[in-house]
């Protein structure tokens, strides 16, 4: 097949491990400094998306489609959970004007 | 021109996660985090996933990308709005992530000798003619139901965002 290229062979597998782990690790950082619940949500879809481009590379590396269709599913999972999550991160803020986590203790005991 | 193409790649996915992550404005972070997911789609260009990286595009740096952008211009946020945290939950959050990636590159340090051989290059894997056929072959089952998940993610969203319940 002439269409795909060879760029893979001349790259380890390992420079996708470590780009994954280091986005993995800015979201988690994300997750912990912030205190915008919507900010709090994006740090949550970049830690999905190393996931993705691990799995990608590994699925790829391997030639096996499995890998790749995981993503997809992911990228489906991914969608309606920012679609609900979103509605909940309004529907917050029309009830306390704001989107800080740190006052969201409403639920608290 | 290979090794230089994918640094260039990951320099720009790194650094507007960065930007992200420790941007004040949040306007400006999320604007940041498009440019990941574009590089992220760059990245599967280069690793032959076709399909995935228009996918990329499409759903994550259109759709996703742009409800939020929506969210947050509806909602009218200041800039000082975001409230303080003190230096000692910095550090350890900053600290705590570190020490996360310690531990995950010594992780994968140990398995660095098995080099897995590339293989099946050839075939294209990626291309969206043989991820249908594996799709619609065995994964049937997981892409109906998928939709239903979609449709009660629908169901939910409206359900949540109307005025009175």
């Amino acid at each position: 097949m002439g269409e795909v290229n060879t760029f893979i062979q001349s790259i380890p597998l390992d420079y996708f491990v470590i780009l994954s782990s280091v986005l993995f690790c800015l979201g988690v950082m994300g997750v912990l400094l912030r205190k915008n619940a919507i900010v709090i949500l994006g740090c949550v879809e970049l830690m999905l998306n190393s996931v993705n481009l691990l799995l990608a590379a590994f699925s790829a590396y391997k030639g096996n489609g499995d890998g790749q269709l995981l993503v997809f599913f992911i990228m489906v999972v991914a969608a309606a959970e920012v679609a609900v999550g979103l509605a909940i991160i309004a529907m917050l803020y029309r009830n306390t004007r704001s989107v800080d986590v740190s006052i969201f203790n409403k639920l608290r005991g | 021109m290979d090794q230089f193409l994918f640094f260039l790649v990951a320099f720009l996915a790194v650094a507007s996660a960065v930007y992200f992550v420790f941007a004040k404005n949040p306007l400006y972070a999320i604007l940041s985090l498009i440019v990941t997911m574009f590089s992220i789609a760059g990245m599967y260009i280069l690793l032959n996933a076709q399909f995935l990286a228009i996918i990329q595009i499409i759903v994550y740096a259109g759709a996703i990308m742009v409800l939020f952008l929506y969210i947050l211009m509806m909602l009218n946020l200041n800039k000082e709005d975001e409230s303080k945290k003190n230096n000692t939950l910095k550090f350890v959050g900053v600290f705590t992530a570190g020490i996360l990636l310690v531990g995950i590159l010594g992780v994968f340090r140990g398995v660095r000798e098995n080099h897995i051989v590339v293989e099946n290059v050839d075939r294209g894997i990626g291309l969206t003619k043989n991820l249908g056929r594996l799709l619609f072959n065995e994964y049937v089952l997981p892409f109906e139901l998928a939709s239903i998940l979609i449709l009660a993610g629908i169901v939910g969203a409206v359900l949540i965002g109307k005025k009175d319940l």
